[in-house]
Parts: C-alpha cells; sequence; structure tokens
C-alpha cells in the first residue's frame, strides 16, 4: 500500500469534525509551529520538501512563499485558491468535503509562516455545500483557540473567511480570482508585478491551491526532508489525482508520486482497468488542458521508457509525444471514444470560459469551437484541420493569462496523435451524423489496414 | 419607482449581509459583491432583476454599473426570470464520455422542454452547464445548492418527481444564510 500523507483518515467516521479530526493528530503542525518554530523555518521546511504547486502548474511552492514582499508595510494575505474547475479535476473538493480541517489546519500554518494576519479560502460558487462544510469547520476551529486573537496564547492572530465565487473558470487563474475576491469581473491582470508584491488589495499576497495548503501540514509534521524522501527527483511526495472517464473505479486517489502509468490505470487499488472490458484509446492526464496522448504515449514515452505520475516523466518528450501532470485530472478515453466529439466540449469549454479581454482567445476560442462543431457534426470542409491547427497556434503565446494555452494545446494535440479521426469525419459525413458512431462502429485507422 | 421600494433584504439576510461586509478591510466593502449577490438571487426570487442589482449597490455604496459588469460576467447569476427548480447538467468531456448527453435528452423529453427552456407551468428550468468537478461520479446535475450524482434515467425520474411536488424553490444560498459568523 501506498503511504498517504493527506487522504489517511478519509474512511475515519467523524474526521470531519474537529474533535475527531483533533484525536486523530490533527492542528499538530499549528501547535509546533507556533510553538517552537519562526514563521521562516516553516518556510525552510516547505522549500526542503520540494513540494510545488498542486493546483497545475507545478511551480516550487516554496520559492513562491520566499517571493513575498516582507519588507512592505502593508498587511500580507494567503488566499487559498479552491476554485477547482479544470475539467477532469475534482480532488479539492473531494478533500474539502471530507477532511475540511487539514485545509484549515493547512492555512494556519503557512499564514503564520508568511505573516497573514486575515486569509480567504475562495471556493467556486457552484461548490456552495462545500462552503457549508468549511464554514462550519472553521467556527469549530475559533471555538477551540486555533483561530482568532491569540491563537493557543501566542501573538499570533489570524481570521480566516470563505469566499464563494460565482461561476468563472479563469478565477482559478490567481490575479483572475483576486480580482473576483476584490468583487470584480475576473479579468487575469498583467504580470508583473506578481500577487507576491502586489496581489489582493495591492498587499503582498500569496496563492496556493488547496492541495498545496494541506500538505504543508505533513511537512511540518515530519520535516521537509523526509518528505521529501517520497517520489522521484523534483516530484516529490505524494498527488492526489482525480480519476475519470471509461475506468472501473472512478475516483480521487492519494500515490506517491513516481507511480508507474500502467499501474494507476489497471490496478485494483487505483482506477481497476477500463470499464466493460473494452480497450482503452487516449488518456488525459492532468486536466482539460494538457495535451491528449495515445495508448501507447501514456504507457511509454517515445524512447521507449515506462511512463511514470512524476512532473518530468509525464512531459518527457515535450509536446510532440508528451503531455503534462498538471491538475492531476486524470481522464480515460475507451476505444468508442469519438476524440473528435470529446474534444468539441473542451472547445466549448474554453469558450464559453475565456473572459474576452484578449482578442486571440476571445475571437480565437469561438471559432475552434464552431469549426470543431462542424467536422463532428458531419459538415467539415477540407482544410478545416489546418485552418485549427492555424487558429490554435495563432492563440498560443499571445495572451495575458494562460488560458490560451489551455485553449489551445488540446486542440493541436488531438490533430498531432489522432488527424486521422479528423480526417473519418470529413470523409464519412454521413456515417458521423450519429453521435453515437464509434460505439456502433469503432474507430480503425485505415493506415494500419493498408499495412495489415 | 413604487416597484424599487419594495425591494429591501428580509431581516436576517440583511443581518448576514452586514456580517458579510466585516469580513474585508475597511474601504474594501466592494469585495462583498459576489456574496451579496447570490444573498439577493436567493431572496428575490431566483434571478437578479435591474432594481435588485440596483439594490446592492446601494447597500456597497458602489455604481450600479459595477454590479452589472460583474453579475453579466458570472455564469451563477441570472439576469432572466427562471422556474422554482434550476436543473444544471454538466456535459463537458468526462460527463459527456458517462452519458451526460442522453441524461439531457431524458430530461429534455420527460419535462417537454428543450434546454434553456422553462416548463409552462413555471416549476422547472433546464440549464446545460460546463464542468462542476463532479467527473468521477458522472453523469450529474446540480439543483440549488445540492449535487445529484452517478445519474441514470430512473433516477432523474425520481429526483424530478419530488423536485416537482415539493414546490419549493432551489436556491444555492442556504449555507450562507445558516451561518452565524
Amino acid at each position: 500500500m501506498a503511504r498517504k500523507l493527506l487522504l489517511q483518515h478519509e474512511n475515519v467516521p467523524g474526521i470531519n469534525t474537529f474533535d475527531v479530526y483533533r484525536k486523530n493528530g490533527g492542528y499538530a503542525s499549528v501547535e509546533k509551529a507556533l510553538k517552537s518554530m519562526t514563521p521562516d523555518e516553516v518556510m525552510e521546511e516547505v522549500k526542503k520538501s520540494g513540494l510545488r504547486g498542486r493546483g497545475g502548474a507545478g511551480f516550487p511552492a516554496g520559492m513562491k512563499w520566499s517571493f513575498l514582499d516582507r519588507k512592505s508595510e502593508k498587511p500580507r494575505y494567503l488566499v487559498c485558491n479552491a476554485d477547482e474547475s479544470e475539467p477532469g479535476t475534482f480532488k479539492d473538493r473531494y478533500l474539502m468535503e471530507k477532511i475540511p480541517h487539514l485545509l484549515i489546519e493547512g492555512m494556519i500554518t503557512s499564514s503564520y509562516s508568511l505573516g497573514a494576519n486575515t486569509s480567504y479560502i475562495y471556493v467556486r460558487g457552484e461548490y456552495m455545500y462545500v462552503i457549508r462544510i468549511l464554514e462550519k469547520a472553521i467556527e469549530e476551529a475559533y471555538a477551540a483557540g486555533f483561530l482568532g486573537k491569540n491563537i493557543l496564547g501566542t501573538n499570533y492572530s489570524l481570521d480566516l473567511f470563505v469566499q464563494p465565487g460565482g461561476g468563472a473558470y479563469i478565477c482559478g487563474e490567481e490575479t483572475a480570482l483576486l480580482e473576483s475576491l476584490e468583487g470584480k469581473r475576473g479579468n487575469p491582470r498583467l504580470k508583473p508585478p506578481f500577487p507576491a508584491i502586489a496581489g489582493l488589495y495591492a498587499s503582498p499576497t500569496v496563492v496556493n491551491n488547496v492541495e498545496t495548503i494541506a500538505a504543508v501540514v505533513p511537512i511540518v509534521n515530519q520535516g521537509g526532508d523526509e518528505y521529501a524522501k517520497i517520489g522521484i527527483g523534483k516530484s516529490t511526495g505524494t498527488k492526489l489525482i482525480s480519476a475519470s472517464g471509461h475506468i472501473n473505479k472512478p475516483g480521487v486517489y492519494e500515490i506517491e508520486l513516481g507511480l508507474p502509468v500502467e499501474e494507476f490505470i489497471y490496478s485494483e487499488e487505483y482506477c481497476g482497468g477500463i470499464w466493460k472490458g473494452r480497450k482503452m484509446k487516449a488518456v488525459v492526464a492532468g486536466g482539460s488542458s494538457v495535451p491528449i496522448l495515445p495508448t501507447d504515449l501514456i504507457l511509454k514515452t517515445a524512447k521507449g521508457e515506462q511512463r511514470l505520475m512524476t512532473y518530468e516523466s509525464l512531459s518527457d518528450g515535450g509536446f510532440v509525444s508528451g503531455t503534462m501532470l498538471g491538475s492531476g485530472g486524470f481522464i480515460v478515453l475507451d476505444e468508442t471514444a469519438c476524440i473528435v466529439q470529446h474534444l468539441h466540449t473542451f472547445a466549448r469549454f474554453y469558450h464559453h470560459e475565456s473572459c474576452g479581454q484578449c482578442s486571440p482567445c476571445r475571437e480565437g476560442t469561438g471559432w475552434m469551437e464552431k469549426v470543431i462543431h462542424r467536422i463532428e457534426h458531419g459538415h467539415g470542409h477540407q482544410g478545416d484541420i489546418d485552418l485549427l491547427v492555424d487558429v490554435a497556434k495563432k492563440i498560443e503565446g499571445n495572451t495575458i493569462c494562460p488560458l490560451g494555452d489551455a485553449a489551445a494545446w488540446p486542440v493541436a494535440s488531438a490533430i498531432r496523435h489522432f488527424r486521422e479521426e479528423f480526417e473519418y469525419h470529413i470523409k464519412y459525413p454521413e456515417k458521423v451524423k450519429n453521435p453515437k458512431h464509434f460505439e456502433l462502429e469503432p474507430f480503425v485507422s485505415e493506415k494500419s489496414l493498408v499495412t495489415a | 419607482m413604487n416597484e424599487v421600494e419594495k425591494i429591501e433584504f428580509s431581516k436576517e439576510a440583511k443581518a448576514l449581509s452586514e456580517r458579510i461586509i466585516k469580513r474585508y478591510p475597511e474601504g474594501r466593502q466592494k469585495s462583498a459583491l459576489l456574496p451579496l449577490l447570490h444573498l439577493a438571487q436567493a431572496e428575490f426570487g431566483g434571478w437578479l432583476s435591474v432594481p435588485t442589482m440596483d439594490y446592492v449597490a446601494s447597500i456597497l455604496n458602489i455604481k450600479p454599473i459595477e454590479v452589472y459588469e460583474v453579475a453579466s460576467f458570472y455564469s451563477m447569476f441570472n439576469l432572466n426570470p427562471v422556474g422554482n427548480c434550476l436543473i444544471e447538467v454538466c456535459r463537458t468531456g468526462p460527463c459527456m464520455l458517462r452519458g451526460a448527453n442522453d441524461i439531457i435528452e431524458h430530461i429534455e423529453n420527460k419535462l417537454g422542454i428543450k434546454e434553456g427552456e422553462t416548463t409552462p407551468d413555471g416549476k422547472f428550468t433546464l440549464k446545460t452547464v460546463e464542468c462542476l468537478g463532479s467527473c468521477g461520479t458522472a453523469p450529474m446535475l446540480q439543483c440549488g445548492a445540492d449535487y445529484h450524482e452517478n445519474l441514470t434515467n430512473e433516477k432523474v425520474d425520481e429526483l424530478l418527481d419530488k423536485l416537482g411536488a415539493s414546490g419549493k424553490r432551489s436556491s444555492y444560498m442556504w449555507s450562507l444564510k445558516e451561518n452565524n459568523r
């Protein structure tokens, strides 16, 4: 069995309550940090742990903390990014729903290290029932003296609030989130200045994902060195993976980084293999934004090495033959899935979620959605595939925030690896007019027929 | 003008709105806009009319346009009336792979409306939405604050019958209303 650092108590009855959580060792990191460590010592442990941002970008968390402007006279803020909206990702919701106190404990310990006396957890509005769970847990933490004035009799005070979003994927981008928290539209800001210098209310701010903040708890408890022993190279510790799609056991799994992808998909401990006894066609390994890979490339790199669940192994081969660990949203497609149909839902998603600030993204996402829609429904033209590649290229790298890239990558990668399926749609418009075309008649590469 | 004057939070909503505004530093009361819009939507029939938004602007002492531009940006705010139960079905990739399109078709047939429409009796509005973070329990739908997951046609029938009979208005907001801080 793999070691678990975040979810080890997920099945303890009542673990969502303060008393049970406390009895199982909860809030030890707050006691340890506030009573025996300086704020900088806490940050040193986070640095040593090698913890990387778990929201998707994978930026080293300790380094992000170290950028915080500590000379400024303005108040500092820690804002937790719980705006989980990347299609295929639902780990933060699971963690907050099951073990809300783990996040709150992480918020207290992290806020102490950063010198923040007011912190916010920005939760996507649709998770309103999760907000209720968090608010209840926060009330319990106040009552027990872990929040409020002079926590545990020390000089340190912290107020913690939950902020609901309004339904906008873009608010997962940290500067859009801060705009939203200030009561504005979620338009990402131009950087620099980065939030570490001018974030919430133009004050020094750190924005971290739910899982990142939760991971601070075991890091402080056992020490950063101990945490760094798990994993491979620069991929240290454990990671929550949200597994969905055509597998036998969808759900949230905590894995040790370094687990072989093949084991994750086929072992009974995790996904339990492909449903209905079918074969796997493709995997989106890190949330909707990352490149989709066909079966052969997700199990092995282009060099023939076993693909592992690490930041480095998944991105081996760059975008030619690799992908990204991203948010850990692991979506599996079986042999009956239509790549074009699946891609259309993502293209529609990004068009819907573009904030409209930058024209390449605002216009380009709409174009991509329309062109993919017509290909999928049997109205595709010759030249549409190259048009898509061209539009994707023109969005990528030309926008203020990464949403443009996130919209372009799935399109570019689907065409790179499954171009024949797009061509099939244009060649056989009558066949694809039935939305279940590949369920009725699974796609077979005509190239493979010729070579056979 | 009479219409405008009638718009006012209930006593408990007013008290909650005051507590919410105190969560932010002095002079930053605009940060309360999203929570207050959720509250206003729950208080005033499940959608935000212009007078409702003007009322929220007056509470926060900001210009009405600052409210309109925000309300129109976020997908959870309805700028037109909706039925008693707003049924929001996720249809993004992972849900689509597990049969969301069949569920949407089933609901459309059962209610006799297309997505985006409201039943003539005003009981249901059907909406399709983008990923709600429930991919491991797909297909799913949201009604008010509740997630209904691992849907089958039978489960949908049971749910719609129950919701239709209850006559209650669905609302995202029950959580903040119970909040004591």
